[in-house]
């Protein structure tokens, strides 16, 4: 087992570069037309996964919602594989079948990519339930935006997760807008944690500008679950750069608040804090931040060059041993 | 073979695959300890405690949820309906969760999960506690439904529903838990596989095609109408999805006339499906139209008398009957 401390933070802040560079070459793809559907960046966010993955272990259970591609990269999920199923090629990592709102990765213990708002808490309490069935101490990590919470499947499936004392953690992204409605107007309580109170479930705020602070709460909170099983509640406040999806321009907020997150960066955060104790170099940044962009730019040529799934081949994933009825 | 009830039948299944197989659990609205709102599950809670027969609150969405997400990662979940009339507040989990994983992570994650429970009209119960569910989860990519009409279908395709590596509906029929039928002893392995009709009686003249409920109404009517010199023959689906083409193709080239009768609604009901498919690969066949008996399309009212006129009842069938046999 790798112990979070022991994760280097370098690596960590390479994986946050990792995901910003693919976000902007996604987006660029998308306006070239490469990349259809709809698309979800996580500009902004990044030390929220890549903070609560350091805390983990490699076969605990994370599984999220449509803003995934973040959640994929860092659970190890290669950009190649990524960048080929917003393609809808078959090397994608849902082999182009699910898209840029359901990235799977088996392997990698990466359970989607869940595209309706909320629908997959209730996922999320099946898989801790399940380890909890087999006595594992396999913990659960569930990502849900500031949407999520005011529909009933979070509800019931929080009322279940406490009542069976399920090894959870519930991640709530906090990035202000669910697509244009800000929490204020969406949102009855004055801050979302409290809405783990209703459920007896223990919650607490994190600010997911700071991967160190991600990083460390979400490591107390996953030791104590793996000790004596039971959920949890995590209220990570962050923001979302760009608009809810690529469609979306975002002018239901103003250029003064989006330059005031942008100046708490969460990259430029912890590359910060690195080079002031001696533990980066502007060169030794420089270099990662180029090997990302050009991992990225490998990933398109990937994905162009890679084939479809053949039309032949289309009912064997209508279901498992599948054939057309 | 010995006589059991439906519900023994089930329970029997239940126990077997529990017994066989760690991985399956039941879960679901007083399935524990009250022992099953129509007493399937009674004695189960005692024999395989608390781990495994679980009780939950009123919140099917988040238990039919829950158990989609267990079944990702390798447990065979049985999810206890009180009736299909409430799974439709957990229509969200059955139809774009369960049969959508498959596809959507590339062939990553199938879904093992049975989900089951009564279906269909029952008695004066009202139209929220009324619906027969099988049109709409036969629709969806994904999901196999079946409906067994007697006790040895119901345990046999309860048994295959929980070995199936897909998501499964075994909709259960309300008013026969209690009926009785022969069925394999306990150490006879029982398993009836989905997509295989059967027919529950021969006959020349016409054929009914049923299921669930509407089995033991064609039953009752065929003895009747052999008084008339009518002989039906009657094919019991078992299966809605996947459907026993063969077997209705069969019994309609034997007989060239056709009464299908449905529990469900005739518009987009399972009836269409079966007539077009009729009448697409052998039309000729055909000595007259196919004729259909369904529900009327109205919320079943709880009005006994309008209830009856609203279900598929013995007078429509009959009339249906000698209509295409023009008798």
């Amino acid at each position: 087992m790798q112990r979070a401390e022991q994760r280097d933070e370098v690596e960590m802040l390479a994986m946050m570069l990792l995901i910003r560079r693919f976000e902007e070459r996604a987006s660029q793809q998308y306006q070239a037309r490469k990349i259809g559907g709809f698309c979800h960046l996580y500009i902004g966010q990044e030390a929220v996964v890549v903070g609560a993955v350091a805390a983990v272990r490699n076969d605990d259970y994370i599984i999220t919602a449509y803003r995934d591609h973040g959640h994929a990269l860092a659970r190890g999920t290669s950009a190649d594989a990524c960048m080929a199923e917003l393609f809808g090629k078959e090397t994608g990592c849902s082999r182009g079948l699910g898209g840029s709102m359901h990235f799977f990765d088996k392997q990698n213990h990466m359970y989607g990519g869940h595209a309706i708002v909320g629908a997959h808490v209730p996922l999320a309490a099946g898989m801790a339930f399940a380890s909890k069935y087999r006595g594992e101490d396999r913990v659960t990590l569930c990502f849900f935006g500031d949407g999520a919470i005011n529909q009933g499947s979070f509800h019931e499936a929080l009322n279940l997760i406490a009542l069976y004392k399920l090894p959870i953690v519930l991640i709530c992204e906090n990035n202000l807008f669910a697509m244009g409605t800000s929490v204020k107007r969406s949102t009855s309580l004055k801050q979302i944690v409290d809405r783990a109170d209703g459920y007896d479930i223990p919650g607490e705020i994190v600010d997911g500008m700071n991967f160190r602070e991600v990083r460390d709460k979400l490591a107390e909170v996953v030791g104590s679950i793996r000790k004596d099983p039971h959920p949890a509640f995590v209220e990570i406040r962050t923001y979302r750069y760009r608009g809810h999806s690529m469609s979306d321009p975002a002018s239901y907020r103003t250029k003064d608040e989006l330059e005031k997150y942008r100046l708490d960066d969460p990259i430029i955060r912890l590359r910060a804090q690195l080079t002031r104790e001696g533990k980066l170099t502007n060169e030794q940044f420089d270099a990662i931040d180029k090997k990302a962009k050009e991992t990225v730019l490998a990933s398109v040529k990937f994905a162009e060059k890679s084939g479809e799934l053949p039309v032949e081949q289309l009912y064997e994933y209508g279901c498992y041993n599948g054939s057309k009825q | 073979m010995r006589e059991i009830t439906y519900r023994q039948a089930l329970n029997e299944a239940l126990a077997e695959e529990l017994e066989r197989d760690p991985n399956v659990f039941l879960m679901g609205e007083e399935v524990a300890e009250y022992q099953g709102a129509y007493k399937v599950s009674q004695g189960l809670l005692e024999r395989f405690g608390p781990t495994r027969i679980i009780d939950t609150p009123i919140s099917e969405n988040g238990f039919a949820g829950l158990g989609v997400g267990a079944a990702m990662v390798g447990l065979r979940p049985i999810i206890e309906f009180m009736t299909f009339s409430f799974s439709l507040v957990a229509f969200d989990q059955v139809v774009n969760n369960a049969p959508n994983m498959f596809m959507m992570s590339g062939g990553q994650f199938n879904v093992p999960i049975t989900f089951r429970g009564p279906n269909g009209p029952a008695h004066q119960l009202g139209a929220t506690h009324s619906h027969a569910t099988e049109n709409l989860y036969a629709s969806v990519p994904g999901l196999k439904v079946c409906t067994p009409a007697t006790p040895r279908d119901a345990k046999g395709l309860l048994k295959t529903a929980v070995r199936d590596d897909n998501p499964v509906l075994v909709l259960e029929a309300e008013l026969l838990y209690s009926s009785k039928g022969m069925v394999e002893p306990p150490d006879e392995e029982l398993l009836i596989p989905l997509g295989k009709a059967e027919v529950k009686r021969e006959g020349s003249d016409v054929s009914i095609i049923c299921y669930a409920q509407t089995v033991p109404l064609a039953l009752t009517v065929a003895a009747q109408l052999e008084d008339e010199d009518i002989s039906a023959e009657v094919v019991d689906l078992r299966s809605i999805k996947p459907l026993d083409e063969e077997a209705i193709f069969n019994s309609v080239s034997k007989t060239h006339r056709v009464v299908i009768v449905e529990q469900d609604r005739a518009f987009c009901g399972v009836g269409a499906e079966i007539c077009y498919r009729i009448q697409k690969n052998i039309f000729d066949e055909l000595d007259a139209p196919v004729s259909r008996v369904s529900q009327e399309d109205v919320p079943v009212p709880y009005n006994e008398k309008l209830e009856k006129f609203v279900l598929p009842n013995a007078d429509k069938l009959i009339a249906a009957v000698k209509q295409v046999c023009y008798a």
